[in-house]
């Protein structure tokens, strides 16, 4: 029995080990290509790419992408926030009723196609271009709401974990206005609900194509596919730049959950 | 949408609860504006023409360039999606053997966490530097082992192309879907099999099979519709003609209507939405089935 025993685990070990070097050629090969072919050539792509006011003074298309990205961004993620943690945090506390409405809401973005939302919001963004003018910052109401339900699920988990009505019952008790409970009390014991709320939201906002292109509006990845149709290099370069800065986000985002999770 | 009660409040309770419902007002006036009219517009403008109501636009879903586009659309997602998840399961069952806590099952779940986000056009450039014409994998077959991968065309910017490389986004998205149903098998039901006389092939036929397939279905169906509405991948690979829906959808809403057709493109999203939802639908269904023993 005990021999049946070692000889499957010597045979899931190989079995591991075979599957893991296959499907990692298959994973990396194309980061490596990446690598290999921004560096053909003379080489300054990298040079290049660090060097700011070089890279906007030749690809001015694109320095107003990244800096396009980076705004929608860090808007999105604030607007996220303004708009889910009160509400959330108020449904908790006085309508728990609506807290399924809420949610199901929050979730439903995740059954709708991005391509057919924008197909909606095309007469939407009319009256929003008429208001507020052809800013490619508008895109960051659409972005919200693609960001819903990813958001939502992490401030949910955030505010599941903490007593919130005991909390905001106690600081109304001791005098504190309702913006001081969501400030000063809420907010400090839900941080790293937010933070990776906020994590995921930039991750996504800074991926985003196909809104942003559709409505004829610029971000970071409008412009690496329009940089594609001139200089290939460059674009590859922009693409594994953007990758890399994905990546690093989202692993530090998983290694903190990890870690709250080991230390509850 | 935001269904304050219109009635004269009688009483305390009334007034609060009233007074509670205005803290969600910003909230669901955003979601009205920015969600739920768009859903609209698709859902209502589907069935609308110069006359009002009509069914042409559905009708018009018959004709045979959109079937051709909703065929290819369905056969690349269920393609991707069924090497995704044959593949992906292989990996997550590799990853269970491990040790729990190890550092390798840590690594890779990390990594398909963000792998399973990596699509769209930086994807697609990837690709490009892979096994384009210029790529890195075509250059070194052609000077070192003398092999073209294109000799029979290019296959990279049609169906084939689009099949693999969205099996780099389905992969690690079938582990994280997968790893949990993984995770409830119970090391005591091999050993109850053991001791009854049953073999591996018993084991896997016969206890461990049926008892996965409801969520290896089910993470199956969650691939298909996440290849189903991929979009950017597809539009950054695929410059020419407009082989799956969504490329279609593309081109009626930025290329001149045509007349009597503006709203093909939003029979063809509500299409879309109606094909995605039948499949939530059913994976749903057997998200309940899976959670009863493996939940």
């Amino acid at each position: 029995m005990a021999g049946v025993r070692a000889q499957r685990v010597r045979r899931q070990r190989v079995l591991r080990w075979v599957v893991l070097v296959v499907l990692g050629v298959f994973f990396l090969l194309p980061l490596a290509a990446m690598v290999e072919f921004t560096t053909r050539g003379d080489g300054n792509t990298w040079s290049l790419l660090v060097d700011w006011p070089q890279l906007s003074a030749t690809y001015p298309d694109l320095a107003d992408g990244i800096a396009a990205s980076l705004e929608q961004a860090l808007l999105t993620a604030l607007l996220m926030l303004v708009l889910l943690v009160p509400t959330a945090v108020w449904v908790r506390l006085r309508l728990p009723g609506l807290r399924p409405l809420v949610e199901f809401i929050c979730l439903l973005p995740l059954t709708i196609p991005a391509i057919v939302l924008v197909v909606g919001l095309a007469p939407v963004y009319a009256w929003v271009n008429y208001f507020l003018g052809g800013s490619s910052l508008t895109l960051v109401f659409a972005y919200t709401i693609l960001v819903l339900p990813y958001a939502y699920r992490a401030i949910d988990a955030g505010l599941s974990a903490i007593d919130v009505k005991t909390l905001a019952e106690a600081a109304r008790g001791l005098g504190a206005g309702w913006f001081t409970v969501m400030v000063r009390v809420v907010l400090p014991n839900i941080r790293s609900a937010v933070l990776s709320a906020a994590f995921l939201t930039v991750a996504l906002v800074l991926g985003e194509f196909t809104i942003a292109s559709l409505l004829n509006r610029t971000n970071l990845q409008v412009a690496i596919n329009l940089l594609g149709k001139s200089s290939a290099t460059m674009s590859v370069a922009v693409s594994l730049a953007a990758l890399v800065l994905a990546f690093v986000l989202l692993l530090i985002l998983s290694l903190f959950g990890d870690r709250r999770k080991a230390s509850r | 949408m935001t269904s304050i009660p219109t009635r004269v409040p009688r009483g305390r309770l009334r007034i609060t609860q009233v007074r509670s419902l205005l803290g969600t007002v910003p909230f669901f006036a955003y979601v009205a504006i920015f969600l739920v009219i768009p859903t609209l517009v698709v859902a209502i403008g589907a069935f609308t023409g110069d006359g009002g109501f009509t069914f042409s636009n559905v009708t018009a879903l018959g004709d045979a360039y959109v079937l051709d586009a909703f065929g290819r659309s369905i056969l690349l997602s269920a393609v991707s999606a069924l090497i995704g998840a044959v593949l992906g399961a292989v990996l997550a069952y590799v990853l269970v053997t491990a040790k729990p806590d190890g550092l390798l099952r840590r690594v890779v779940t990390a990594a398909s966490g963000v792998l399973a986000q990596f699509g769209g056009v930086t994807l697609a450039f990837a690709f490009l530097a892979t096994i384009g014409l210029s790529g890195f994998v075509t250059v070194f077959l052609r000077d070192h082992l003398g092999t073209d991968i294109y000799a029979n065309g290019v296959w990279l910017f049609e169906l084939p192309g689009l099949m693999l490389v969205y099996t780099y986004f389905q992969i690690p998205l079938m582990v994280i879907v997968f790893l949990p149903a993984l995770d409830g098998i119970k090391p005591q039901w091999r050993e109850a099999t053991e001791s009854l006389g049953g073999s591996t092939w018993h084991y896997w036929t016969r206890v461990a099979g049926p008892l996965l397939a409801p969520a290896f279905l089910g993470s199956a169906l969650l691939l298909f519709a996440n290849a189903f509405s991929a979009y950017a991948t597809a539009a950054a690979l695929v410059s020419q003609g407009s082989p799956i829906v969504p490329l279609q959808i593309r081109g009626a809403l930025t290329s001149e209507v045509v007349l009597g057709q503006q709203n093909l493109g939003k029979a063809m999203a509500l299409g879309m939405v109606v094909v995605v939802a039948v499949v939530m639908t059913l994976y749903a269904l057997l998200q309940r089935r899976t959670a009863k023993w493996l939940g």
